[in-house]
């Protein structure tokens, strides 16, 4: 035991001597945070949109005004002719146009129903899919206040409610494919380039011919880690919590106990690649080609797996991170208890097992 | 009683035969040499005693105990130190040899009397992180790391490679002294001066051992003559001897040449003879004692 204590001390050494990488260690969380959640949005805010208005009477106007004043539109032109549609597009300043038809308000209490053509650029379609959801509830908003005061047949409009993140807040989706990405980082990164250092250094060679186990050395180099990678995820709850507003509906406790979970999940990777590496440079491109890529691509952090191929959705349940995202959703958005996510803990829990076992034997007692 | 034995031991790695059937007996308490060029095996050959690698074929004991079956009992009375740096150089002089005390579960107070004599050139250095270190200190800490839990048997690979004349002498003084405290020492070395300082070496050379004696008996068992030649064009001199028909070997020793002769019966004045004969100016020529050194070189010429 006292063998152990000291080879884990060393490694703290190690650790805390490497000013650059601890810097890494612990900015890199806020970085990306702020980045993610201030710069890279998919809200929409200030959308320039054009309007080709042929009746221009009050209820055009009253719907333009609308528009204008959710803070969603800002109005970038009046186009005077459909010729100019087009070209307003090309531009690629503006997002969308609305073009109202010739005698709006009459038709619409003459006859009872009017015409408005929502044209969305495309070319990013999640995004035009947006605008045109949100304008489309502005006006049908602004309908139904209509049809109270006149005596108009009621439309059914579709009521769409954004659940669990009403306001669709990118930030709220964001933070649990972050917390998962960077504890795998933190955690694999750093456990295997720490163990092939000591291949390259020649040191395994003495550490190897001491009496120390290969579990003592595996676990040696990995609890530091768990430290590092635990004040890391208490570091993004934190800054979800106070920075973004984003609520922990459910147990805290909870939350953190699972990250946990997900960082030994994290850390057993990163021994399995040291394993089969056997230079710094060849660890380090397994761990980010291996699994970063994997992890950010098909754990359902920025593509929803849902509309993912059926080979892809597949191959997504091998990805450990896309069992804590679901996880970590489920506690911060929805509040919801164990009961709920056992199912996905027993996956990382087997995952952990599985892994370390795999590890263990795979350490090699020599050289060869 | 021999404390290394190892018999019939053939190691390949991929195409390349590293070892090629070595045999070879370390006593107790001896200080054995293992001289040889870059690449003749002596790394693989230590690795193998040291439970590092395993053998393709053949025996290997290490006071009676075998080197695959036994490993972790050997892994207890060995101090191994590798070749290559094998210090953690962002840890300071001291705290790398307490890390390695702590692993083999021992303290350096414990067995401080027998790193003493090392680790005093060490002392005044304590504070300094060991990748700080100059090429004979890093040596000289890393013998103490391989010390610091008092084996019983000593495995160097290669500790004087890279460093000063100096450092060099005191290296051996030390291994000198490890052995006076019963300690059984094998050491490799590229450097033949140091066989001289051995109680038994063997030289390797492509994976093959080509002779084990006591430096005193290589030299007694050289039996020919050889002579030390000065001229004042050395590699003019160095080429029309090896052109000579009777010219066994030919090597430049420091700035002097030294020839050995296929002829038994060989003066002077017949080899400044062939040398004047070439043109050659300010000639000496004198027969000398062979070195080690000199025996090692025609020995791994024959083969």
């Amino acid at each position: 035991m006292k063998r152990f204590i000291g080879f884990v001390k060393k490694e703290f050494k190690h650790i805390l001597r490497d000013y650059r990488t601890l810097l890494i260690l612990f900015g890199m969380p806020v970085v990306q945070i702020l980045l993610f959640g201030f710069a890279i949005k998919n809200e929409i805010k200030d959308s320039k949109i054009a309007i080709l208005d042929r009746s221009k009477d009050y209820i055009t106007e009253e719907i333009t005004n609308k528009l204008l004043s959710s803070g969603y539109f800002l109005l970038y032109e009046n186009l005077k002719s459909e010729d100019y549609i087009e070209s307003e597009f090309r531009k690629g300043i503006v997002k969308e146009v609305i073009v109202f038809e010739e005698d709006f308000a009459k038709n619409l209490f003459g006859e009872g129903k009017s015409g408005i053509q929502i044209i969305a650029d495309a070319s990013d379609p999640n995004y035009a899919n947006m605008l045109i959801n949100y304008t489309s509830s502005i006006i049908n908003d602004y309908l139904n206040t209509l049809h109270t005061g006149h005596n108009i047949q009621i439309l059914i409009n579709p009521e769409v409610k954004m659940i669990y993140n009403p306001e669709i807040k990118s930030v709220y989706m964001f933070i649990p494919g972050l917390m998962a990405v960077i504890l795998l980082l933190v955690s694999s990164l750093m456990t295997s380039i720490s163990i092939t250092r000591e291949k390259e250094f020649g040191t395994m060679e003495v550490l190897l011919v001491s009496p120390l186990k290969p579990l003592q050395i595996i676990s040696g180099k990995v609890i530091p880690y768990v430290f590092i990678a635990f004040i890391d995820a208490l570091i993004i709850i934190f800054m979800a919590k106070y920075v973004f507003a984003m609520p922990i509906e459910g147990s805290i406790i909870l939350l953190i106990l699972e990250s946990v979970l997900f960082i030994t999940t994290a850390l057993t990777l990163g021994i399995l690649i040291s394993t089969i590496s056997s230079s710094q440079q060849i660890a380090m491109m397994s761990a980010l080609g291996g699994l970063m890529l994997p992890t950010i691509l098909l754990s359902g952090y920025i593509f929803p797996i849902e509309n993912m191929p059926y080979v892809l959705q597949l191959l997504s349940n091998l990805i450990p991170a896309k069992w804590f995202v679901i996880i970590v959703k489920a506690i911060m958005l929805k509040g919801l208890g164990f009961s709920y996510i056992w199912f996905e803990t027993a996956v990382l829990v087997i995952t952990n097992i599985v892994l370390f076992v795999i590890s263990i034997a795979r350490f090699k007692i020599r050289l060869e | 009683m021999y404390d290394l034995k190892i018999s019939d031991v053939s190691k390949k790695f991929g195409d390349v035969n590293a070892l090629r059937d070595i045999n070879l007996d370390v006593e107790e308490n001896e200080l054995f040499g293992v001289i040889g060029p870059d690449g003749s095996g002596k790394t693989t050959l230590f690795r193998i005693a040291a439970t590092l690698l395993v053998q393709d074929t053949g025996k290997v004991k290490l006071s009676g105990l075998d080197n695959i079956k036994d490993y972790k009992k050997i892994r207890e009375i060995i101090g191994y130190m590798p070749g290559r740096f094998s210090l953690y150089p962002d840890l300071t002089v001291e705290e790398n040899l307490k890390f390695y005390a702590t692993v083999f579960g021992t303290t350096v107070k414990e067995n401080y009397d027998i790193i003493k004599d090392v680790y005093l050139h060490l002392e005044p250095f304590k504070k300094r992180r060991a990748g700080k270190l100059s090429g004979g200190m890093k040596q000289k800490l890393a013998l103490c790391c391989a010390l610091v839990h008092k084996p019983k048997f000593l495995i160097l690979d290669e500790p004087t490679t890279g460093v000063d004349p100096v450092s060099r002498n005191e290296f051996w003084e030390i291994l000198r002294n490890l052995k006076s405290i019963g300690m059984t020492v094998i050491v490799s070395t590229p450097y033949m001066d140091e066989a001289k300082l051995c109680d038994r070496v063997t030289l390797m050379q492509n994976g093959c051992i080509l002779s084990v004696q006591t430096p005193a008996e290589i030299i007694e068992g050289f039996g020919k003559k050889i002579f030390s030649i000065r001229t004042d064009a050395l590699t003019d001199t160095l080429k029309f001897l090896n052109e000579y028909k009777y010219t066994e070997n030919v090597f430049l020793y420091g700035d002097v040449i030294h020839y050995i002769d296929i002829r038994k019966e060989i003066k002077v004045d017949i080899l400044t003879q062939y040398l004047r004969t070439n043109e050659l100016k300010n000639i000496t020529i004198k027969e000398i004692e062979p070195s080690v050194e000199d025996c090692f070189l025609t020995l791994m010429r024959e083969k």
